[in-house]
């Protein structure tokens, strides 16, 4: 079976990714493919990435803030390039109503604080089995 | 625009379209009935990237060194390409890919085209299909690639057989020459690049890995003797000779007609591998010959074949079938 390919970026300046990381080795230890980027990311070295390796998923973990700037950013970065089919996805510091106007975007689901692995997991599951059917 | 078709790939990425390279490598990878198309069709494109391997153990620096390297190999005229290994788990199948992390700077302006592949059950410091996906890239036109392997512990040395020059990372920590002489490194190795130079005993490893040379016969490498190279990658020092050690592996690959010998005996390993895939497709995929395994190996364990009768059985009944 084809692998699940996700995207792990930390946009933006806040210099801290351990969430970010312990959500990659979580999605590692359900048996998908990772890459990650490291920090201080921009929008199009994010999109770059994933087009080089061609992923299913790109995530981003935004602490900073900066939701409502990099999201959309990535997105529209994402569509210009041709990758309509990636879904975009993250989590971080993210108030609801925000939520509700990036989902509005385009972009899928997002995770607030002290959303469980477990829940992380079972959403880039269930989503990518629906991907690798179609 | 369908970039799920064969053809259409093929099409695109001799035209530079790396969305299609992307998803052709992606095909290479999953071993896509697709992926046949592709790797045949462009195959005449390939031959033209210079491949370098950078192997060695685990956090010697080996992603930090393809950073530079490829920036310096760049600012020489050259489009490069990357490919990095990184282990699948064999517990859950998954893969943490973490060598971009190190290349931020030669990936910064989106010339160099860097791919992670996850080793998927390889177990020589490449997946199985990094050759191939490596041919994907050539075709591409890139004139350097480089391939970091898995970081090797004993006996993952693939990787020689997958490039024109390898060279062998080692940090001052890794113990002395006679180490490396037993991981069998001393027979890969192209070039020596002792990292981590800017740390303790870079000097003292780079004299024990000469005496361990001095003592070896020159059987592999003719009249190359192997370089021993200081390189703090971290910071970019020693890395202009580095590259400068890699095009005088290069001339005198080419000079002694090692060079065409030696893409002569990997496209030899290439028709191999396939002509064995094919053989196994052929004997253990047909179902007659299947029930015809059955039986041998039930009488095996009845004790009345060996297993070498069994074979030579099993071998004339599928002659009969041809
Ligand atoms: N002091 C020092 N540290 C270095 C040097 N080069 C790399 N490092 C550090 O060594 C660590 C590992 O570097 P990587 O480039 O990821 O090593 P690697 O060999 O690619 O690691 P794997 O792919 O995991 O096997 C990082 O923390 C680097 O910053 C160097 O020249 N000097
Ligand atoms: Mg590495």
């Amino acid at each position: 079976m084809d692998k699940i390919k996700v995207l792990v970026a930390k946009p933006g300046l806040d210099g801290h990714d351990r969430g970010a990381k312990v959500v990659a080795r979580a999605l590692r230890d359900a048996g998908m493919e990772v890459i990650y980027t490291g920090l201080r990311q921009t929008p199009e070295m994010v999109v770059e990435a994933a087009l080089q390796e061609d992923v299913d998923f790109v995530a981003l973990s935004i602490l900073s803030g900066a939701h409502m700037t990099i999201f959309p950013r990535v997105l529209e970065k994402l569509r210009e390039a041709g990758l309509d089919h990636v879904v975009l996805t993250g989590g971080g510091i993210i108030p609801p109503e925000d939520m509700d106007k990036l989902h509005q975007m385009g972009i899928n689901k997002l995770f607030g604080p002290g959303t469980s692995l477990e829940e992380i997991v079972n959403y880039f599951k269930e989503e990518g089995a629906k991907k690798k059917v179609s | 625009m369908n970039y799920n078709d064969a053809a259409f790939l093929t099409e695109r990425i001799p035209l530079g379209d790396k969305r299609a390279l992307s998803r052709a490598i992606t095909l290479v990878e999953n071993e896509d009935p697709r992926a046949l198309k592709i790797e045949r069709d462009l195959y005449s494109l390939t031959g033209k990237a210079y491949r370098v391997g950078i192997t060695g153990p685990p956090g010697a620096g080996k992603s930090t060194l393809v950073n530079v390297l490829a920036k310096e190999f760049k600012s020489r005229g050259n489009k490069v390409g990357i490919i990095a290994v990184d282990p699948t788990s064999p517990f859950t199948g998954g893969a943490l890919l973490g060598d971009r992390i190190r290349m931020g700077a030669a990936l910064a302006d989106h010339e160099i085209f860097m791919r992670s592949m996850a080793s998927r059950g390889g177990t020589g410091g490449l997946a199985r299909t990094t050759t191939q996906v490596a041919d994907v890239m050539d075709s591409f036109g890139f004139d350097v690639l480089i391939i970091e392997t898995v970081g090797v512990g004993q006996l993952e040395l693939d990787i020689a057989g997958a490039v024109d020059t390898t060279v062998v990372v080692l940090v001052p920590e890794a113990g002395g020459g006679v180490q490396a002489m037993k991981a069998g490194l001393i027979e890969i190795a192209d070039i020596f690049a002792i990292n981590k130079a800017d740390r303790d005993g870079a000097e003292i490893l780079k004299s024990e890995l000469q005496d361990a040379l001095s003592l070896m016969p020159a059987i592999k490498n003719g009249s190359w003797d192997l370089p021993v190279k200081l390189t703090v990658a971290l910071e970019g020092r020693g890395v202009k000779e580095l590259v400068d050690t890699v095009y005088k592996h290069k001339e005198h690959l080419e000079a002694s007609g090692k060079f065409h010998k030696n893409r002569q005996s990997q496209a030899e390993i290439k028709i191999r591998d396939i002509v064995r895939a094919e053989i196994g497709k052929r004997l253990w995929m047909n179902p007659s010959l299947k029930s015809v395994l059955d039986s041998l190996s039930g009488f095996c364990v009845e004790g009345k074949i060996d297993p070498y009768s069994a074979a030579r059985t099993f071998l004339q009944s599928a002659e009969a079938q041809r």
